[in-house]
């Protein structure tokens, strides 16, 4: 059971966003109001602290588990799928009040609505992987 | 026992995350959620769809596993840890969905507009659950990230495809609170 630990981490991060209300509909509406520093400051703040564990990686302070160098895996480029791929996610995001990782954490506080966004988002990366190969990048 | 039951402040929130971020890199994995959704496709069978799901989900078995404890953790968090789910909202956030018609507006995580027995079982309210999701796993998957992947690990990694993504994420969060909102209540 090597991935015992993945399994705790999950259950660790979904704490964390639980109990910092970061899967709060109300919070991510607040946030894309500008109307409160909550949200700017948890995801700043992670951000921020990040960077340094970022540097500690790339000068080999920090290995991984097995003594390896940790070296983040580079991101897609392209102006047009980040752009109108992230204002995609933003609208979605923007009106269910829920992202990626806090899907899954809803299904613990609102069962049935997490599980068709959940069924929406699986039919959204189907509609994606079909397309793939005809979207502008 | 007591700062376990009470909300956690962001700097207690930011801190936690990024060391969720080193924990998760130090495991040897790239942190991230939304591959998942691929990983899901998979195996739900959408390889007789595209040969862009055609991958092998057992190397992504670690990321499961992460979104097993997700699962878990939510339970854990919705019925032991947060006993108060009151919010504390800026007054004018609270007045602006009071005057579009939201209730309950202080007092839960999650409004009963969108996520209450009578919204998800109305055919608008479950179009507006489903639509979003499918926005968000397409939008997700063509960014190439989310919130974890592009907005914490990517931009503290100093990535510009993230830094544009979160540009874009916030052009449409922008008009979905803006603007889609009003119109939907």
């Amino acid at each position: 059971m090597k991935n015992i630990k993945f399994l705790i981490l999950g259950i660790f991060f979904a704490i964390v966003l639980s109990k910092t209300q970061a899967i709060s509909w109300y919070r991510f509406y607040e946030m894309f109001k500008f109307q409160s520093f909550h949200m700017f400051g948890i995801i700043g703040g992670a951000v921020v602290i990040s960077m340094i564990f970022m540097q500690l990686f790339k000068n080999g302070k920090i290995k991984d588990i097995n003594g390896n160098k940790i070296v983040p895996k580079p991101k897609k480029k392209g102006f047009v799928r980040t752009v109108l791929g992230g204002t995609f996610f933003g609208l979605g995001w923007g009106i269910s009040g829920a992202c990626a990782a806090p899907i899954f954490v809803i299904l613990g506080f609102k069962l049935i609505p997490a599980l068709i966004l959940l069924f929406g988002a699986l039919i959204g990366t189907l509609i994606y992987g079909v397309l793939s190969k005809k979207l502008p990048n | 026992m007591d700062f376990i039951l009470q909300p956690w402040a962001w700097y207690i929130g930011g801190p936690l995350i990024a060391i969720s971020l080193l924990l998760y890199f130090y495991f040897g994995q790239n942190f991230g959620a939304s591959t998942n959704f691929e990983t899901l496709c998979t195996i739900a069978g959408a390889d007789k769809f595209s040969d862009y799901f055609k991958k092998d989900w057992k190397d992504r078995d670690f990321a499961l596993m992460f979104v097993v404890g997700l699962i878990i953790g939510g339970f854990i968090s919705a019925y032991f840890l947060t006993p108060d789910k009151s919010i504390d909202l800026n007054p004018k956030t609270v007045q602006e969905l009071t005057d579009l018609g939201f209730t309950e507006v202080t007092n839960q995580y999650f409004p009963d507009e969108i996520f209450g027995e009578e919204a998800y079982f109305s055919l608008k309210g479950f179009l507006i659950l489903i639509v979003s999701g499918i926005f968000i796993g397409f939008g997700t998957r063509y960014a190439g990230g989310c919130t974890s992947g592009h907005a914490i690990t990517g931009l503290s990694n100093l990535e510009i495809p993230s830094l544009l993504a979160v540009i874009g994420f916030f052009i449409g969060g922008i008009i979905a609170t803006w603007f889609i909102i009003p119109i939907l209540f």
